[in-house]
């Protein structure tokens, strides 16, 4: 076998060891997938009335303003998730074996970013139903729908790598589980839940250079229907690439140099 | 390329971690299919050499070889002949017994077949199958000992680390362990082992080399060794203190032990030594309630060389 068939072999053994995890101790993917459902409900039946005639509509309007918003909410949150199994199986000694073994490089964390995404969609895929449920109506062609998946994906796997090395780089569990709080905040502050022109000057201008903006706007163009600016397509995608490249090049680097628990 | 008669070759071994010198120019030579035990107390510097040679850390100097190649040139070759079993489990705990196994097979490239055969053969071998699909929390230290060191053979390594493989483990599970090591040099396999114990090195290893404040202060067989502790002595045991003080006086000993009565006597040359202490004390017509014979062990060599170092210091 080549060495590339010996790389994906030993991420794949990586992967299904990660989900016979999950499948055993699932816990932290219904947590993942609980927490952005409840805000689903909370914004669209508390504060839906009054944020949707803000934005000149009703209940149902506001209801699909957010949703992206909600699905990045689920993301951010299956990152917290990554990093805390990733910070979790750094303690196991099973690790320190891996590291004896000829074992291609960057396996370990290659199966960790593939198990986390599989449950990060499936989380996603989750929420969107219960949107559904409760009435969302996505307006835009099937296509689109299919785009805005794809783009999801990519997202989730960019944001996936930043937490897989957020997840190394934490000293003890407890701080993988603080590190990418900040990740959570990011759709507040973006356009996920109210235009951003809505905002003060200083927030404002955060919120239109931070990358949830551009993943915001891009997915809600591409459901409902409405055209999404080339700038903005193309910042996501940019940001996808430093995100992703970034994540990998710090978790690998992190990997290699982290010497065993002691 | 080194020898392959040699196994594993530590020359000038330096590690500091911050400002303490943990290992401080460690030689070490290992011959293909021997035993051989690293000794020392804890916080001795024995897991950093072993981390060292197992590629997981990198030494700050020296020259070191594992199955003839570099560890850190050619760290991935070495990972090709080794095995470790550290003194922390390195297992899964959240997968069972047998998919633990499974994913040593699958990680060293056996063909599926393959894995579930060796892993069943193991299995039996470590006598785990009832346990197979059991998850680990329910296993006991002896177990997962076992199981780590079944994972460690699914790759079958020339070159075997063992750091501290009965630490913790209860008598009956150490025996197990050793004679598990025992069959395993049989196969030829070579095997560096680490240990606190005496007996364990004893009982397991061809050499042993003595670590203490980072560097080797003895090296040698377990014979050798205790060649180096002069002499054993014998022990006598008296009614009362009468008549140990009597003794005393008749066999010019001093350093004599009024509350348990007892009485040591140099005793350099063994039978003939015995001889004549007994000829002296029936002259004298004393009786003797008890009395043994104490030979060197490892523990007084090992206290023997690391007091030394205390003393110096």
């Amino acid at each position: 076998m080549s060495t590339l068939s010996y790389a994906a072999a030993d991420a794949t053994t990586m992967l299904r060891r990660n989900l016979k995890h999950v499948q055993r101790y699932p816990s932290i993917p219904l947590f993942v997938a609980g927490t952005p459902i409840v805000f689903l409900l909370l914004f669209v039946y508390v504060l839906g009335g009054t944020l949707g005639s803000g934005l000149g509509g009703t209940r149902d309007d506001y209801l699909a303003y957010i949703v992206p918003g909600v699905l990045m909410l689920t993301l951010t949150g299956g990152a917290t998730g990554t990093a805390i199994s990733v910070a979790t199986d750094m303690t196991e000694g099973i690790v320190a074996r891996f590291r004896t073994m000829a074992i291609s490089k960057g396996a370990v964390l290659t199966g960790h970013v593939l198990g986390s995404l599989i449950q990060t969609m499936a989380a996603m895929l989750l929420v969107g139903a219960v949107a559904l449920l409760i009435g969302f109506r996505p307006t835009g062609a099937p296509a689109g729908w299919l785009g805005a998946l794809g783009v999801l994906t990519l997202i989730a796997f960019s944001v996936t790598w930043l937490s897989v090395a957020m997840g190394m780089n934490a000293k003890s569990i407890e701080t993988a589980s603080n590190q990418p709080t900040f990740l959570l905040l990011m759709p507040f502050l973006g356009s996920g839940f109210v235009p951003t022109d809505s905002m003060p000057d200083v927030l404002r201008w955060f919120a239109d250079v931070q990358p949830f903006t551009p993943f915001i706007e891009t997915v809600r163009g591409l459901l409902m229907g409405t055209p999404v600016a080339s700038g903005t397509m193309l910042a996501t995608f940019i940001w996808c690439a430093v995100l992703s490249v970034g994540g990998y090049v710090w978790a690998l680097w992190l990997y290699n140099r982290k010497s065993v628990r002691a | 390329m080194a020898s392959t008669q040699t196994a594993i070759t530590v020359a000038g071994l330096r590690k500091a971690y911050g400002s303490k010198q943990v290992l401080d120019g460690v030689d070490l030579a290992v011959p293909t299919g021997t035993v051989f035990a690293l000794l020392g107390p804890n916080g001795a510097g024995k897991t950093t050499i072993v981390h060292i040679l197992s590629t997981l850390i990198r030494a700050d100097g020296g020259e070191i070889a594992v199955g003839g190649f570099d560890v850190v040139r050619q760290a991935d070759e070495v990972r090709d002949k080794i095995g470790l079993t550290g003194q922390f489990s390195a297992v899964d705990s959240l997968l069972t017994g047998e998919e633990n196994l499974a994913l040593m097979g699958r990680l060293r490239h056996h063909p599926a077949a393959e894995v579930k055969r060796r892993t069943a053969e193991l299995l039996e071998k470590f006598d785990l199958v009832e346990a197979a699909g059991k998850p680990l929390a329910t296993y006991s230290g002896g177990m997962q000992r076992r199981l780590d060191l079944a994972m460690t053979l699914m790759g079958d390594p020339e070159i075997i680390f063992l750091d501290e493989p009965t630490t913790g483990l209860d008598p009956r599970s150490r025996r197990t362990m050793w004679d598990i090591i025992r069959s395993l040099v049989a196969r030829g396999v070579t095997i560096f082992l680490t240990t606190q114990y005496l007996d364990e090195a004893d009982q397991l290893a061809d050499r042993i080399a003595v670590l203490d404040q980072g560097r080797i202060v003895a090296e040698g067989t377990p014979a050798e060794l205790k060649r180096l502790v002069p002499g054993g002595h014998i022990r006598l045991t008296f009614g009362d203190t009468a008549t140990l003080e009597r003794a005393a006086v008749v066999l010019d000993a001093e350093a004599h032990d009024d509350d348990s009565l007892t009485l040591d006597v140099a005793g350099d040359d063994g039978v003939r030594s015995l001889k004549d202490v007994l000829d002296r004390l029936a002259r004298a017509s004393i009786e003797v309630a008890d009395l043994s014979v104490q030979t060197p062990n490892l523990d007084d060599v090992f206290l023997a060389l690391t007091s030394q170092k205390e003393n110096v210091r």
